[in-house]
């Protein structure tokens, strides 16, 4: 393969320099336009219930209110379109869940809203509410939501499970639970929309899908989406937070703008940040797992409920995604799974980074860990037995032809961390104080696989100066990740190696290429790499010709690296290239779509290619357990993860490092509660509390590279895999410390207390 | 309207005299009234830093404070820090080490070891981890944000 110049080295980010300096600009930071008005959402006071009348009058007379919006006024569809087609933009017959929104006051000044706010009278028969998926699922529950409680239930089915277990030797069980945890991005959710004179909207906001956001904005207002265009600011965080959630919001802001004429802008406060956008799925899981004496893992069963809130949103591709990782990175003959994403009335869950996955992985790793107890076999060696590796065949059917490092993530990670010297070490600590050590092991299907496959593709445009300097388009997003780096790189390098430092990414915005889709699932590095690096080649076999005439030799045999066109001794700097083709009218630009590779899936069996390739990881975790007090400390976190190719490096480790501290969070500390009367408890920093620097502990990232062929120079996604094993992890090395199991995230002080009949086991 | 006063202060080094209402917050006025829209809001209330700037040389949540209290006062926040559009080394050394993800988070926490430094230039670990723990970064996991504030220690002792 051929020497890279650009790719695999950590360059500093193209972005970092307006962020460290205060002037990067996010939504809320923006110039306020002539006319701006503000906006505050009218919320659902109760969780359920029939909307009989909204009294508006005397909010309307607050010095400063413009406008009280409400759904009649909507002139397209009350509508934000997503898989079902479900999700409404404001409330008008019913309420689902407290907060939703009813309508939009609209101000000349922030101080105004509070005020009207607080005048406008809702007035709600209650209905009783259902804030657990089990009394949903019950035959006579209320229907929530028109389609019925039950959204999903995908299912694999795999061999015979029945005589599996016959075969097995041993068969272990175990029941799991994990609660919500909120995405605390930095930035709160904050959208602008200005009306255009051609009777359009342009939108602004910091968000993950911003094709999401225009096809929702041209729904609500009934017009075509040539008509709107969103523009992406500079995105504060989102890990999912910021996926389908910006749609709604978008909607009611593009709704006031439209019937006042003028801008309008909503930044959420905090609190309303929490209790309005979406969280990871809180999930019930009962396992059941058979394998023989040597440790072969022969049988799976599992069934999972998901807690998806009031609206399907994007729990249909959650709960897929739960189903295909439901049994972890193994060879498993004999599997059956059954996956139900289920209404309740709160607010809709949604994406958060690894999908349904983190939930599903702690289960799957628990009872792994309970059978390698059973078997007395240490239980780094029974994944070791059992892990995928290349030519291997995944529990839906699929075969891995390729870039499957999940064994180098095992050994590197068992390697480095001194596993086997540590977990002895963890056995024999005595006292109060008890030392644990635990793995987890695990794949994440990258892309948007077989249930995203309509909307998996990816435009880039990319346009070379006639100075030389580039500039390149793509229709994902940053949002805090890197994704502007490795894109930049991936430029660089495709077009011969030249400093990154002549390229530029575009703002991202719905005009500069076409629907691009979601940046999510992990996808933007390999769906935008790609199409960039299609574009490029075009552009530089261009240039390679004109480069040929001017060295007289044919452009094939023209060599292009470290910025530079080569023929023997000879060399003449893309540069210098670049202002010839320019003065030669030599088109410099070029446009590529990439179309992922097909993938399929059988609905009754769960059976086929669900994504294009994975990317795989091995998390090891020590902890110490205060078992006084019941406090965890997470003392060293080991991190191996498989990204086919590390594009940046530092980027890389970026990306374990705050992945693992988030899973750290979910595992350990971050508890959002909802109370009887349907409201979330503690929606602020202060109560929900997520990882300070005091918190976190020594981490040691391992990057493996098992090149992906059809990657961007062998790269494949992995943003989110650095949070998804921590749970599981940490959850093994507590229950290793303290030779109880953990069946229950997140693992507060009281659970721990609760093991050793301290206190009672609390209620969440 | 509500109740006005004459503020009489200094912000970046220009002095300033405005009226305001008394209730406004120094977070307002240095977002809405300034344009310096790089002291960001996360919270609102005192809980995440993202609005730390240093009044009369230490940090402070300007979401906390109202107006009346800036009156004769010092005010530097993050644009300025560096001289005429120069990165400090601090700043320098957040973008080298990979302290940067979403951004959010970074003016607060640049302002806060700034301070951190001046008080204490050669920090141990520990002493940086308690440094910063008011501030919430949700994206980095604090490792590399350590790692800068040690790279600019380092470079300040060597000056």
């Amino acid at each position: 393969m051929k020497e890279l110049d650009i790719v695999g080295k950590s360059i500093d980010r193209p972005d970092a320099r307006a962020k460290v300096s205060g002037r990067a600009l996010y939504c809320d930071d923006l110039p306020s336009v002539s006319g701006l008005l503000y906006a505050g959402i009218i919320k659902s006071p109760v969780p359920a219930g029939r909307i009989k009348g909204i009294h508006i009058e005397d909010a309307l007379s607050v010095d400063g209110v413009v406008d009280i919006v409400l759904a009649h006024h909507i002139p397209g569809k009350n509508l934000v379109p997503l898989i079902f087609d479900d999700w409404i933009v404001l409330a008008d017959k019913e309420v689902r869940y407290a907060g939703e929104p009813i309508g939009v006051v609209v101000a000349e000044h922030p101080r105004a809203l509070d005020i009207a706010l607080n005048k406008v009278k809702v007035d709600i028969e209650p209905l009783p509410a259902l804030l657990s998926p089990f009394d949903a699922m019950k035959p006579d529950a209320r229907k929530i939501n028109p389609r019925g409680n039950i959204f999903n239930h995908h299912k694999i089915r795999r061999g015979d499970v029945e005589s599996g277990f016959a075969e097995a030797d041993i068969v272990v069980e175990g029941e799991y639970q994990t609660g919500y945890q909120e995405h605390a991005y930095l930035e709160p959710l904050s959208l602008m929309a200005k009306p255009t004179p051609d009777q359009g909207m342009q939108v602004w906001g910091g968000m993950q899908c911003p094709f999401y956001v225009q096809s929702a904005v041209a729904t609500v207002l009934g017009i075509a989406l040539n008509k709107v265009e969103v523009i992406q600011t500079t995105t504060g965080g989102a890990f999912g937070g910021k996926e389908d959630v910006p749609s709604r919001f978008a909607g009611i802001v593009a709704l006031a703008a439209w019937r006042s004429g003028r801008a309008v802008r909503l930044t959420f406060s905090r609190e309303e940040d929490i209790v309005s956008t979406s969280k990871r799925h809180p999930s019930f899981s009962r396992y059941r797992i058979g394998a023989r004496r040597d440790g072969r893992l022969v049988a799976c069963t599992a069934e999972v409920i998901m807690d998806a809130g009031a609206y399907a949103t994007l729990s249909p591709s959650v709960s897929w995604r739960a189903t295909v990782h439901c049994c972890g990175p193994y060879r498993i003959p004999n599997v059956r799974v059954d996956v139900y994403a289920v209404a309740t009335n709160k607010v809709p869950a949604g994406a958060f980074r690894g999908f349904g996955t983190p939930q599903v992985i702690f289960a799957m790793e628990r009872v792994m860990d309970e059978l390698a107890n059973q078997l007395k076999m240490d239980p780094l060696e029974l994944r070791r037995r059992n892990i995928l590796r290349r030519g291997d065949t995944t529990v839906t059917g699929q075969r891995l032809p390729w870039s499957v490092g999940l064994g180098r993530t095992l050994q590197e990670c068992a390697k480095k961390s001194n596993w086997k010297k540590r977990r002895k070490a963890a056995e024999q600590s005595t006292g109060t104080k008890k030392r644990g050590i635990g793995c987890a092991t695990f794949l994440y299907g990258v892309g948007l696989g077989a249930a995203g496959r309509k909307i998996d593709r990816a435009e880039a445009s990319v346009q070379v100066e006639g100075d030389g300097s580039v500039r390149f388009s793509v229709g994902t997003t940053e949002m805090g990740q890197g994704m502007e780096s490795v894109l930049t790189q991936i430029v660089a390098e495709a077009l011969g190696g030249i400093s990154p430092g002549l390229v530029t990414m575009t703002e991202v915005s719905t005009s500069r290429v076409q629907d691009s889709g979601p940046t999510v699932a992990s996808r933007a590095t390999y769906m935008s790499g790609n199409a960039l690096r299609i574009a490029c080649s075009q552009i530089l076999n261009r240039m390679r010709a004109v480069a040929g005439e001017r060295l007289h030799i044919p452009a094939s045999r023209v060599v292009v690296t470290g910025g530079r066109f080569k023929a023997g001794t000879e060399e003449i700097d893309f540069r210098e290239i670049a202002c010839e083709c320019f003065e030669r009218h030599v088109p410099l630009s070029a446009r590529a779509l990439y179309d992922s590779p097909p993938t399929s899936w059988d609905a009754e069996t769960g059976q086929g290619k669900a994504y294009v390739v994975y990317s795989y990881a091995t998390h090891i975790a020590e902890v110490e357990v205060d078992t006084e007090t019941g406090i965890v400390s997470v003392l060293r976190f080991w991190a191996a993860h498989d990204v086919g190719k590390a594009v940046n490096p530092q980027l890389v480790e970026g990306q374990i490092e705050g992945g693992v501290v988030q899973g750290i969070g979910y595992a350990l500390m971050e508890s959002l509660l909802t109370a009887n009367d349907g409201h979330i408890l503690n929606p602020d920093f202060e109560t929900y509390i997520i990882p300070t620097s005091k918190d976190i502990p020594e981490i040691y990232p391992i990057i493996v590279e098992s090149p992906y062929p059809e990657g961007p120079f062998g790269a494949k996604g992995f943003g989110e895999t650095p949070l998804m094993g921590c749970g599981a992890a940490i959850a093994n090395a507590v229950s290793n410390a303290i030779g109880r199991p953990i069946t229950r995230l997140p693992i507060l002080p009281e659970d721990i207390l609760a093991l050793f009949k301290i206190c009672s086991a609390p209620n969440r | 309207m509500p109740f006005q006063i004459t503020v009489d202060c200094e912000v970046n080094g220009e002095r300033i005299i405005r009226t305001l209402p008394a209730t406004m917050l120094l977070s307002e006025f240095l977002r809405q009234e300034l344009g310096l829209t790089g002291t960001k809001l996360g919270c609102n209330k005192g809980s995440c830093g993202a609005c730390t700037v240093l009044l009369d040389g230490k940090p402070v949540n300007s979401c906390l404070i109202f107006m009346p209290q800036v009156h004769k006062h010092t005010v530097v926040t993050i644009e300025g820090l560096g001289k005429e559009g120069e990165l400090t080394d601090l700043q320098k050394a957040f973008i080298e080490e990979g302290a940067v993800q979403c951004g959010f988070c970074t003016p607060g926490m640049v302002i806060v070891s700034e301070f951190l430094l001046r008080k204490n230039p050669c920090p141990t670990e520990e002493e940086i981890r308690d440094g910063i723990a008011g501030n919430l970064c949700r994206c980095t996991g604090y490792t590399k944000i350590i790692r800068a504030i040690q790279k600019a220690a380092k470079c300040r002792a060597e000056h």
